[in-house]
Protein backbone atom coordinates (compact mmCIF):
# COMPACT_ATOMS: atom_id res chain seq x y z
CA UNK A 1 0.00 0.00 0.00
CA UNK A 2 3.01 2.35 0.63
CA UNK A 3 4.36 1.47 -2.07
CA UNK A 4 1.08 2.04 -4.49
CA UNK A 5 1.02 5.97 -2.36
CA UNK A 6 4.86 6.19 -3.40
CA UNK A 7 4.16 5.54 -6.59
CA UNK A 8 1.13 7.78 -6.66
CA UNK A 9 3.06 10.56 -5.39
CA UNK A 10 5.83 10.30 -7.54
CA UNK A 11 4.08 10.85 -10.42
CA UNK A 12 1.91 13.38 -9.43
CA UNK A 13 5.23 15.20 -8.65
CA UNK A 14 6.46 14.65 -12.11
CA UNK A 15 2.68 16.13 -13.81
CA UNK A 16 2.89 18.77 -10.74
CA UNK A 17 6.03 19.66 -12.03
CA UNK A 18 5.42 20.05 -15.45
CA UNK A 19 1.79 21.60 -15.08
CA UNK A 20 4.03 24.14 -12.97
CA UNK A 21 6.09 25.07 -15.47
CA UNK A 22 3.42 25.45 -18.60
CA UNK A 23 1.89 28.27 -16.19
CA UNK A 24 4.71 29.71 -15.36
CA UNK A 25 5.44 30.05 -19.19
CA UNK A 26 1.50 31.23 -19.88
CA UNK A 27 2.21 33.74 -17.37
CA UNK A 28 5.40 35.20 -18.23
CA UNK A 29 4.62 35.20 -21.94
CA UNK A 30 1.04 37.35 -20.81
CA UNK A 31 -1.43 34.42 -21.80
CA UNK A 32 -2.48 33.52 -18.18
CA UNK A 33 -2.25 37.54 -16.92
CA UNK A 34 -5.07 39.51 -18.67
CA UNK A 35 -4.73 42.24 -17.42
CA UNK A 36 -0.64 43.30 -18.28
CA UNK A 37 -0.62 46.11 -20.91
CA UNK A 38 1.26 44.01 -23.70
CA UNK A 39 2.42 45.18 -27.15
CA UNK A 40 -0.67 43.00 -28.83
CA UNK A 41 -3.50 45.32 -26.20
CA UNK A 42 -1.94 47.76 -27.07
CA UNK A 43 -1.43 47.74 -31.24
CA UNK A 44 -5.24 46.55 -31.00
CA UNK A 45 -6.35 49.56 -29.45
CA UNK A 46 -4.97 51.09 -32.76
CA UNK A 47 -6.86 48.57 -34.76
CA UNK A 48 -9.77 49.16 -33.21
CA UNK A 49 -9.88 53.06 -33.07
CA UNK A 50 -8.89 52.97 -36.81
CA UNK A 51 -9.89 49.93 -38.71
CA UNK A 52 -7.53 47.20 -40.18
CA UNK A 53 -5.58 48.36 -43.01
CA UNK A 54 -3.26 45.34 -43.69
CA UNK A 55 -0.25 45.85 -44.68
CA UNK A 56 0.12 49.90 -43.32
CA UNK A 57 2.09 50.86 -39.90
CA UNK A 58 -0.84 50.59 -36.96
CA UNK A 59 0.13 54.27 -36.00
CA UNK A 60 1.29 56.91 -38.12
CA UNK A 61 0.04 55.08 -40.82
CA UNK A 62 -0.62 57.96 -43.80
CA UNK A 63 3.01 59.00 -44.81
CA UNK A 64 5.94 58.90 -47.79
CA UNK A 65 8.78 57.99 -48.16
CA UNK A 66 12.02 60.11 -48.35
CA UNK A 67 15.88 60.20 -48.69
CA UNK A 68 18.84 61.94 -48.57
CA UNK A 69 21.90 63.04 -45.82
CA UNK A 70 22.94 64.38 -43.08
CA UNK A 71 25.79 66.68 -43.08
CA UNK A 72 27.46 66.49 -39.76
CA UNK A 73 29.10 69.48 -38.78
CA UNK A 74 31.48 68.40 -35.80
CA UNK A 75 29.66 70.56 -33.17
CA UNK A 76 28.25 67.87 -31.34
CA UNK A 77 31.70 65.30 -31.39
CA UNK A 78 32.86 66.75 -28.71
CA UNK A 79 29.23 65.47 -26.62
CA UNK A 80 28.92 61.67 -28.08
CA UNK A 81 31.20 59.23 -29.51
CA UNK A 82 28.59 58.65 -32.67
CA UNK A 83 30.06 58.83 -36.46
CA UNK A 84 27.32 60.98 -37.25
CA UNK A 85 28.22 64.04 -35.28
CA UNK A 86 31.73 63.64 -36.86
CA UNK A 87 31.89 66.76 -39.75
CA UNK A 88 30.61 64.71 -43.07
CA UNK A 89 28.11 62.62 -44.96
CA UNK A 90 25.22 60.26 -43.30
CA UNK A 91 22.84 58.39 -45.59
CA UNK A 92 19.09 59.00 -44.40
CA UNK A 93 16.15 56.93 -45.10
CA UNK A 94 12.98 58.56 -43.42
CA UNK A 95 9.50 59.06 -43.82
CA UNK A 96 7.31 61.64 -42.69
CA UNK A 97 3.28 60.96 -42.04
CA UNK A 98 0.39 61.72 -39.67
CA UNK A 99 -0.20 60.44 -36.41
CA UNK A 100 -3.49 57.89 -36.18
CA UNK A 101 -3.70 54.50 -37.73
CA UNK A 102 -5.89 55.66 -40.83
CA UNK A 103 -4.11 55.70 -44.23
CA UNK A 104 -6.75 57.51 -45.47
CA UNK A 105 -6.83 60.10 -42.66
CA UNK A 106 -7.30 63.56 -44.14
CA UNK A 107 -4.13 65.91 -44.03
CA UNK A 108 -6.20 68.55 -42.16
CA UNK A 109 -7.69 66.43 -39.28
CA UNK A 110 -5.08 66.47 -37.24
CA UNK A 111 -2.52 69.21 -36.01
CA UNK A 112 0.28 66.90 -35.69
CA UNK A 113 2.97 65.66 -38.54
CA UNK A 114 5.77 63.43 -37.90
CA UNK A 115 9.37 62.41 -39.05
CA UNK A 116 11.33 59.38 -38.58
CA UNK A 117 15.11 58.80 -39.92
CA UNK A 118 17.50 55.86 -40.17
CA UNK A 119 20.69 57.25 -40.19
CA UNK A 120 23.08 54.49 -41.59
CA UNK A 121 26.61 54.84 -40.05
CA UNK A 122 29.57 54.21 -41.71
CA UNK A 123 31.14 51.76 -39.54
CA UNK A 124 27.86 49.97 -39.67
CA UNK A 125 25.87 51.38 -36.69
CA UNK A 126 22.45 52.90 -37.37
CA UNK A 127 20.85 55.68 -35.39
CA UNK A 128 16.61 55.44 -35.52
CA UNK A 129 14.40 58.66 -34.59
CA UNK A 130 11.02 59.19 -34.67
CA UNK A 131 10.18 62.84 -33.93
CA UNK A 132 6.57 64.19 -33.41
CA UNK A 133 5.87 67.76 -34.67
CA UNK A 134 4.71 68.89 -31.23
CA UNK A 135 7.07 70.31 -28.19
CA UNK A 136 5.41 68.21 -25.53
CA UNK A 137 3.74 64.23 -25.24
CA UNK A 138 0.57 64.43 -23.78
CA UNK A 139 1.75 61.23 -20.80
CA UNK A 140 4.14 60.29 -18.87
CA UNK A 141 3.47 56.14 -19.15
CA UNK A 142 2.82 53.72 -21.65
CA UNK A 143 -0.34 53.02 -19.30
CA UNK A 144 -1.76 56.21 -19.77
CA UNK A 145 -1.00 56.45 -23.36
CA UNK A 146 -3.23 53.16 -23.46
CA UNK A 147 -6.05 55.19 -21.56
CA UNK A 148 -5.85 57.56 -23.55
CA UNK A 149 -5.91 55.57 -27.20
CA UNK A 150 -8.86 53.94 -25.15
CA UNK A 151 -11.07 57.30 -24.70
CA UNK A 152 -10.47 58.31 -28.87
CA UNK A 153 -12.37 55.31 -29.72
CA UNK A 154 -14.60 56.55 -32.47
CA UNK A 155 -18.45 56.46 -31.45
CA UNK A 156 -19.69 54.11 -34.27
CA UNK A 157 -22.75 57.05 -34.15
CA UNK A 158 -20.59 59.63 -35.08
CA UNK A 159 -17.61 58.20 -35.99
CA UNK A 160 -16.08 60.68 -33.80
CA UNK A 161 -14.26 60.35 -30.30
CA UNK A 162 -16.66 60.88 -27.43
CA UNK A 163 -16.10 64.38 -26.09
CA UNK A 164 -16.71 63.30 -22.85
CA UNK A 165 -14.55 60.09 -22.59
CA UNK A 166 -12.15 62.07 -23.96
CA UNK A 167 -12.52 64.71 -20.82
CA UNK A 168 -13.04 62.66 -18.66
CA UNK A 169 -9.58 61.25 -19.76
CA UNK A 170 -7.62 64.45 -19.50
CA UNK A 171 -8.89 65.16 -16.28
CA UNK A 172 -8.01 62.17 -14.66
CA UNK A 173 -4.80 62.32 -16.22
CA UNK A 174 -3.17 66.27 -14.60
CA UNK A 175 0.16 65.13 -16.65
CA UNK A 176 -1.41 66.18 -20.08
CA UNK A 177 -1.98 70.19 -19.64
CA UNK A 178 1.28 70.83 -20.79
CA UNK A 179 -0.03 69.45 -24.37
CA UNK A 180 -3.51 70.97 -23.71
CA UNK A 181 -1.97 74.32 -23.84
CA UNK A 182 -0.21 73.81 -26.82
CA UNK A 183 -2.90 71.64 -28.78
CA UNK A 184 -5.30 74.74 -28.47
CA UNK A 185 -3.63 76.86 -30.65
CA UNK A 186 -1.71 74.34 -32.82
CA UNK A 187 -3.03 74.23 -36.77
CA UNK A 188 -2.55 71.74 -39.11
CA UNK A 189 0.54 73.35 -41.72
CA UNK A 190 0.24 73.47 -45.00
CA UNK A 191 3.37 71.27 -45.33
CA UNK A 192 5.95 68.75 -44.03
CA UNK A 193 9.19 71.08 -44.69
CA UNK A 194 8.24 73.88 -42.65
CA UNK A 195 7.17 71.65 -39.15
CA UNK A 196 10.18 71.81 -35.94
CA UNK A 197 9.90 67.67 -35.53
CA UNK A 198 11.10 66.82 -31.62
CA UNK A 199 12.08 63.99 -29.82
CA UNK A 200 10.41 64.45 -26.69
CA UNK A 201 11.84 61.28 -25.23
CA UNK A 202 15.03 62.44 -24.23
CA UNK A 203 18.52 60.58 -24.55
CA UNK A 204 21.89 60.48 -23.53
CA UNK A 205 24.62 61.30 -25.56
CA UNK A 206 28.10 59.31 -24.83
CA UNK A 207 31.49 61.16 -25.15
CA UNK A 208 34.67 59.91 -25.67
CA UNK A 209 35.30 59.53 -21.84
CA UNK A 210 31.89 57.78 -21.45
CA UNK A 211 30.64 60.84 -19.67
CA UNK A 212 26.81 60.91 -20.69
CA UNK A 213 24.70 63.92 -20.82
CA UNK A 214 20.98 64.14 -21.27
CA UNK A 215 19.47 65.28 -24.22
CA UNK A 216 16.71 66.01 -26.43
CA UNK A 217 17.13 66.92 -29.90
CA UNK A 218 14.81 68.69 -32.87
CA UNK A 219 15.01 69.07 -36.32
CA UNK A 220 14.27 72.72 -37.09
CA UNK A 221 13.10 73.49 -40.39
CA UNK A 222 14.76 76.60 -42.77
CA UNK A 223 11.87 76.67 -44.45
CA UNK A 224 9.88 79.84 -43.08
CA UNK A 225 6.91 79.95 -45.04
CA UNK A 226 4.60 78.22 -42.80
CA UNK A 227 1.29 78.21 -42.84
CA UNK A 228 -2.14 77.04 -42.46
CA UNK A 229 -3.34 73.54 -45.08
CA UNK A 230 -6.24 74.18 -47.26
CA UNK A 231 -9.50 73.06 -46.76
CA UNK A 232 -11.31 70.92 -48.32
CA UNK A 233 -7.90 69.02 -49.68
CA UNK A 234 -7.28 65.79 -47.99
CA UNK A 235 -4.53 64.99 -49.61
CA UNK A 236 -1.98 68.14 -49.72
CA UNK A 237 1.40 67.54 -47.64
CA UNK A 238 2.54 64.62 -50.32
CA UNK A 239 2.05 67.28 -53.28
CA UNK A 240 3.30 70.38 -51.36
CA UNK A 241 6.49 68.24 -50.74
CA UNK A 242 6.67 67.09 -54.28
CA UNK A 243 6.57 70.59 -55.35
CA UNK A 244 9.11 71.51 -53.17
CA UNK A 245 11.42 69.03 -53.69
CA UNK A 246 11.15 69.95 -57.68
CA UNK A 247 13.11 73.50 -56.82
CA UNK A 248 15.22 72.20 -54.19
CA UNK A 249 16.35 70.40 -51.31
CA UNK A 250 14.83 71.00 -48.21
CA UNK A 251 16.62 70.92 -45.09
CA UNK A 252 16.93 71.06 -41.03
CA UNK A 253 19.06 72.04 -38.22
CA UNK A 254 19.30 69.36 -35.87
CA UNK A 255 19.34 70.83 -32.99
CA UNK A 256 20.85 69.46 -29.50
CA UNK A 257 19.33 70.78 -26.35
CA UNK A 258 21.33 69.83 -22.94
CA UNK A 259 19.06 68.93 -20.01
CA UNK A 260 20.00 71.20 -16.86
CA UNK A 261 20.19 69.84 -13.46
CA UNK A 262 17.15 68.86 -12.23
CA UNK A 263 15.27 68.44 -15.56
CA UNK A 264 12.91 65.38 -15.98
CA UNK A 265 14.94 63.28 -18.07
CA UNK A 266 12.41 60.73 -18.09
CA UNK A 267 8.93 62.41 -18.15
CA UNK A 268 8.41 62.93 -22.05
CA UNK A 269 4.90 65.48 -20.26
CA UNK A 270 6.80 67.78 -19.06
CA UNK A 271 8.85 70.07 -21.30
CA UNK A 272 12.32 71.84 -20.37
CA UNK A 273 12.87 75.50 -20.10
CA UNK A 274 13.13 77.04 -23.51
CA UNK A 275 16.73 78.95 -22.19
CA UNK A 276 18.65 75.46 -22.09
CA UNK A 277 22.20 75.13 -23.72
CA UNK A 278 21.55 74.16 -27.38
CA UNK A 279 23.84 73.09 -29.99
CA UNK A 280 23.34 72.90 -33.75
CA UNK A 281 25.07 69.52 -35.07
CA UNK A 282 24.41 69.59 -39.00
CA UNK A 283 22.05 69.46 -41.29
CA UNK A 284 19.34 67.15 -42.75
CA UNK A 285 18.92 67.53 -46.60
CA UNK A 286 16.21 65.74 -48.05
CA UNK A 287 16.30 65.26 -52.06
CA UNK A 288 13.55 63.05 -52.78
CA UNK A 289 10.76 61.34 -52.07
CA UNK A 290 8.56 58.31 -52.50
CA UNK A 291 5.42 57.18 -52.09
CA UNK A 292 5.36 54.56 -48.76
CA UNK A 293 4.20 51.52 -50.76
CA UNK A 294 7.18 51.13 -52.69
CA UNK A 295 9.70 53.19 -50.95
CA UNK A 296 12.68 51.92 -48.98
CA UNK A 297 11.12 53.88 -45.79
CA UNK A 298 8.38 50.67 -45.90
CA UNK A 299 10.31 48.23 -44.56
CA UNK A 300 11.80 49.83 -41.72
CA UNK A 301 10.91 50.06 -38.34
CA UNK A 302 11.79 53.17 -37.02
CA UNK A 303 12.18 51.80 -33.12
CA UNK A 304 13.35 54.99 -31.55
CA UNK A 305 15.74 52.59 -29.42
CA UNK A 306 18.19 51.54 -32.11
CA UNK A 307 20.86 53.98 -31.77
CA UNK A 308 24.71 53.77 -32.65
CA UNK A 309 27.68 54.01 -29.81
CA UNK A 310 27.68 57.39 -28.24
CA UNK A 311 24.08 57.74 -27.71
CA UNK A 312 22.08 55.58 -25.02
CA UNK A 313 18.56 55.44 -24.35
CA UNK A 314 16.82 57.45 -21.19
CA UNK A 315 14.96 55.52 -18.74
CA UNK A 316 11.87 56.73 -19.83
CA UNK A 317 9.50 54.20 -19.56
CA UNK A 318 7.59 55.25 -22.81
CA UNK A 319 10.82 54.31 -24.98
CA UNK A 320 10.93 50.89 -24.02
CA UNK A 321 6.40 50.44 -24.82
CA UNK A 322 7.57 52.01 -28.18
CA UNK A 323 10.31 49.61 -29.24
CA UNK A 324 7.67 46.75 -27.86
CA UNK A 325 4.80 48.25 -29.72
CA UNK A 326 6.40 49.27 -33.07
CA UNK A 327 7.65 45.37 -33.19
CA UNK A 328 4.54 44.28 -32.90
CA UNK A 329 3.68 46.65 -35.55
CA UNK A 330 6.20 45.39 -37.93
CA UNK A 331 5.36 41.89 -38.09
CA UNK A 332 2.46 42.70 -38.29
CA UNK A 333 2.28 44.41 -41.65
CA UNK A 334 5.40 42.35 -42.55
CA UNK A 335 3.40 39.10 -42.28
CA UNK A 336 0.52 40.66 -44.21
CA UNK A 337 2.98 41.84 -47.09
CA UNK A 338 4.21 38.17 -46.68
CA UNK A 339 1.21 36.95 -47.14
CA UNK A 340 1.97 34.42 -43.95
CA UNK A 341 -1.23 31.84 -42.91
CA UNK A 342 -3.54 33.72 -41.25
CA UNK A 343 -2.42 37.00 -41.59
CA UNK A 344 -4.93 39.68 -43.97
CA UNK A 345 -3.82 40.51 -47.10
CA UNK A 346 -3.13 43.65 -47.89
CA UNK A 347 -5.00 45.42 -50.73
CA UNK A 348 -3.54 47.87 -53.17
CA UNK A 349 -4.95 51.65 -52.58
CA UNK A 350 -5.70 52.24 -56.54
CA UNK A 351 -8.29 49.22 -56.42
CA UNK A 352 -9.75 50.40 -52.90
CA UNK B 1 35.01 -1.29 -25.16
CA UNK B 2 32.41 -1.18 -22.78
CA UNK B 3 29.84 0.39 -22.59
CA UNK B 4 30.01 3.62 -21.09
CA UNK B 5 27.39 4.01 -17.93
CA UNK B 6 27.29 7.75 -17.74
CA UNK B 7 27.67 10.78 -20.12
CA UNK B 8 30.81 12.15 -20.79
CA UNK B 9 31.81 14.62 -17.43
CA UNK B 10 32.00 17.50 -20.18
CA UNK B 11 28.63 16.56 -21.49
CA UNK B 12 26.62 16.63 -17.90
CA UNK B 13 28.45 20.03 -17.61
CA UNK B 14 27.45 21.57 -21.02
CA UNK B 15 23.89 19.58 -20.15
CA UNK B 16 23.14 21.41 -17.05
CA UNK B 17 24.56 24.97 -17.80
CA UNK B 18 22.98 24.90 -20.99
CA UNK B 19 19.66 23.60 -19.14
CA UNK B 20 19.48 26.55 -17.64
CA UNK B 21 20.41 28.82 -20.14
CA UNK B 22 18.06 27.70 -22.25
CA UNK B 23 14.78 27.64 -20.10
CA UNK B 24 15.65 31.37 -18.98
CA UNK B 25 16.11 32.30 -22.57
CA UNK B 26 12.45 30.70 -23.30
CA UNK B 27 11.23 32.88 -20.49
CA UNK B 28 12.82 35.98 -21.77
CA UNK B 29 11.84 35.45 -25.26
CA UNK B 30 8.31 35.19 -23.96
CA UNK B 31 8.55 37.52 -21.43
CA UNK B 32 10.25 40.62 -23.69
CA UNK B 33 7.50 40.01 -26.00
CA UNK B 34 4.81 40.51 -23.82
CA UNK B 35 5.52 43.54 -22.03
CA UNK B 36 5.60 47.23 -23.21
CA UNK B 37 7.37 48.02 -19.40
CA UNK B 38 11.45 48.71 -19.10
CA UNK B 39 11.61 44.86 -19.01
CA UNK B 40 11.20 44.50 -22.68
CA UNK B 41 14.74 46.69 -23.45
CA UNK B 42 16.39 44.60 -20.40
CA UNK B 43 15.34 41.57 -20.99
CA UNK B 44 15.88 42.11 -25.21
CA UNK B 45 19.84 42.67 -24.04
CA UNK B 46 20.09 39.41 -22.24
CA UNK B 47 18.30 37.69 -24.92
CA UNK B 48 20.60 38.33 -27.81
CA UNK B 49 24.05 37.61 -25.96
CA UNK B 50 22.69 34.77 -24.52
CA UNK B 51 21.00 33.36 -27.37
CA UNK B 52 24.90 33.35 -28.91
CA UNK B 53 26.21 31.79 -26.16
CA UNK B 54 23.75 28.51 -26.33
CA UNK B 55 24.26 28.38 -30.17
CA UNK B 56 28.32 28.37 -29.34
CA UNK B 57 27.84 25.66 -26.97
CA UNK B 58 25.48 23.84 -28.71
CA UNK B 59 27.93 23.38 -31.73
CA UNK B 60 31.05 22.40 -28.86
CA UNK B 61 28.12 19.96 -27.49
CA UNK B 62 27.07 18.40 -31.17
CA UNK B 63 30.70 17.67 -31.35
CA UNK B 64 31.28 16.11 -27.99
CA UNK B 65 28.14 14.19 -28.52
CA UNK B 66 29.57 12.79 -32.28
CA UNK B 67 32.50 11.86 -30.50
CA UNK B 68 31.71 9.94 -27.53
CA UNK B 69 29.02 7.89 -27.16
CA UNK B 70 26.25 7.96 -24.60
CA UNK B 71 25.27 5.40 -22.73
CA UNK B 72 22.81 2.84 -23.65
CA UNK B 73 19.17 3.05 -22.90
CA UNK B 74 17.96 0.28 -20.46
CA UNK B 75 17.29 -3.11 -22.45
CA UNK B 76 13.43 -3.71 -21.29
CA UNK B 77 12.53 0.15 -22.12
CA UNK B 78 9.72 0.16 -24.19
CA UNK B 79 10.14 0.65 -28.52
CA UNK B 80 8.06 3.66 -28.36
CA UNK B 81 9.70 5.18 -25.27
CA UNK B 82 12.96 4.24 -26.85
CA UNK B 83 12.33 5.89 -30.17
CA UNK B 84 10.40 8.84 -28.65
CA UNK B 85 14.20 9.47 -26.33
CA UNK B 86 15.97 9.37 -29.62
CA UNK B 87 13.84 11.62 -31.31
CA UNK B 88 13.56 14.01 -28.87
CA UNK B 89 17.11 13.94 -28.20
CA UNK B 90 18.11 15.00 -31.66
CA UNK B 91 14.87 17.88 -31.72
CA UNK B 92 16.54 19.04 -29.06
CA UNK B 93 19.96 19.35 -30.36
CA UNK B 94 18.39 20.90 -34.20
CA UNK B 95 16.38 23.33 -32.07
CA UNK B 96 19.03 24.77 -29.65
CA UNK B 97 20.95 25.23 -32.68
CA UNK B 98 18.15 26.51 -34.84
CA UNK B 99 16.97 29.12 -32.46
CA UNK B 100 19.37 31.57 -32.11
CA UNK B 101 19.94 31.41 -36.06
CA UNK B 102 16.72 32.16 -37.09
CA UNK B 103 16.99 34.85 -34.38
CA UNK B 104 20.36 36.44 -35.55
CA UNK B 105 18.80 35.74 -39.35
CA UNK B 106 15.09 37.65 -38.68
CA UNK B 107 17.26 40.54 -37.17
CA UNK B 108 19.70 40.43 -39.91
CA UNK B 109 16.61 40.30 -42.67
CA UNK B 110 14.68 43.04 -40.56
CA UNK B 111 17.93 45.36 -41.16
CA UNK B 112 18.23 45.48 -37.53
CA UNK B 113 21.66 45.89 -36.57
CA UNK B 114 22.26 42.64 -34.20
CA UNK B 115 23.99 44.44 -31.25
CA UNK B 116 25.81 42.45 -28.15
CA UNK B 117 26.14 44.32 -24.94
CA UNK B 118 26.97 47.89 -25.30
CA UNK B 119 28.89 47.87 -28.57
CA UNK B 120 30.25 44.40 -29.82
CA UNK B 121 28.24 44.04 -33.38
CA UNK B 122 27.63 40.82 -35.52
CA UNK B 123 27.84 40.96 -39.00
CA UNK B 124 24.06 40.13 -41.12
CA UNK B 125 23.85 36.75 -41.89
CA UNK B 126 21.12 37.58 -44.33
CA UNK B 127 19.61 40.09 -47.10
CA UNK B 128 17.66 42.71 -46.17
CA UNK B 129 14.17 41.78 -46.92
CA UNK B 130 11.04 42.22 -44.94
CA UNK B 131 9.22 39.26 -46.19
CA UNK B 132 11.80 36.74 -44.85
CA UNK B 133 11.65 38.57 -41.45
CA UNK B 134 8.05 38.21 -41.38
CA UNK B 135 8.70 34.07 -42.13
CA UNK B 136 11.71 33.75 -39.81
CA UNK B 137 10.12 36.10 -37.12
CA UNK B 138 6.98 33.70 -36.70
CA UNK B 139 9.39 30.49 -37.39
CA UNK B 140 11.24 31.46 -34.34
CA UNK B 141 7.74 31.93 -32.30
CA UNK B 142 6.45 28.50 -32.82
CA UNK B 143 10.01 26.76 -33.19
CA UNK B 144 10.68 28.16 -29.86
CA UNK B 145 7.34 26.92 -28.44
CA UNK B 146 7.75 23.53 -30.20
CA UNK B 147 11.42 24.05 -27.76
CA UNK B 148 9.65 24.56 -24.50
CA UNK B 149 7.10 21.74 -24.96
CA UNK B 150 9.99 19.57 -25.89
CA UNK B 151 11.85 20.62 -22.73
CA UNK B 152 8.66 20.07 -20.53
CA UNK B 153 8.77 16.82 -22.24
CA UNK B 154 12.43 16.15 -21.66
CA UNK B 155 12.09 17.08 -18.27
CA UNK B 156 9.29 14.73 -16.99
CA UNK B 157 11.03 12.29 -19.01
CA UNK B 158 13.96 12.25 -16.79
CA UNK B 159 12.17 12.05 -13.55
CA UNK B 160 9.95 9.50 -14.53
CA UNK B 161 13.61 7.86 -15.31
CA UNK B 162 14.66 8.82 -11.89
CA UNK B 163 11.61 8.20 -9.48
CA UNK B 164 9.17 5.89 -11.07
CA UNK B 165 11.94 3.17 -12.82
CA UNK B 166 14.80 4.22 -11.32
CA UNK B 167 16.55 2.63 -13.96
CA UNK B 168 20.21 4.57 -13.45
CA UNK B 169 18.93 7.03 -16.86
CA UNK B 170 18.96 10.28 -14.87
CA UNK B 171 21.64 9.27 -12.77
CA UNK B 172 23.84 8.55 -15.77
CA UNK B 173 23.21 12.64 -16.27
CA UNK B 174 23.94 13.14 -12.40
CA UNK B 175 27.13 14.27 -11.20
CA UNK B 176 29.59 10.99 -10.83
CA UNK B 177 29.22 10.81 -6.80
CA UNK B 178 25.74 9.44 -7.37
CA UNK B 179 26.86 6.93 -10.05
CA UNK B 180 25.24 3.63 -8.87
CA UNK B 181 28.03 1.03 -10.51
CA UNK B 182 30.71 0.32 -8.51
CA UNK B 183 33.97 1.70 -9.66
CA UNK B 184 35.86 -0.88 -11.14
CA UNK B 185 39.54 0.06 -10.46
CA UNK B 186 42.98 -1.91 -12.28
CA UNK B 187 45.43 -4.31 -10.55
Amino acid sequence: MTIRFGHAARWALIGGLACVTVAAFGYVGGWLAPHRLTPQRLVDTFEDNAGLHPGYRRNHAKGVCVAGWFEGNGAAGAYSTAAVFARGRTPVVGRFALPGGNPYAADGSVPIRSMALRFNLPDGGQWRTGMNAMPVFPVSTPQAFYEQARAARPDPATGKPDPARLAAFFAAHPETAAFRAWVKQARPSASYATERYDSINAFYLVDAQGQQRAVRWAMVPQAADAGPGPAGDPDYLARDLQQRLAVGPQRWNLRITFAAPGDPVDDAARPWPSDRRTVDAGTLVIDRMQPQDSGPCRDINYDPTVLPEGIAPSADPLLAARSAAYADSYLRRTAEEAHLPGAARPVPEATR
Amino acid sequence: MNTPTTFHPLARLLHWAMAGMIVAMLFIGAGMVATVSERHSGLLAIHKPLGIAILLLAIARLALRLRHRPPSLPADLPLWQRLAATASHWLLYALMLALPLLGWGMLSAGGYPVILGDTMRLPAILPENALLFAWLREAHRYLAWLLFLTFVAHMSAGLYHGLVRRDGVLASMLPSRRRREPVVTDG
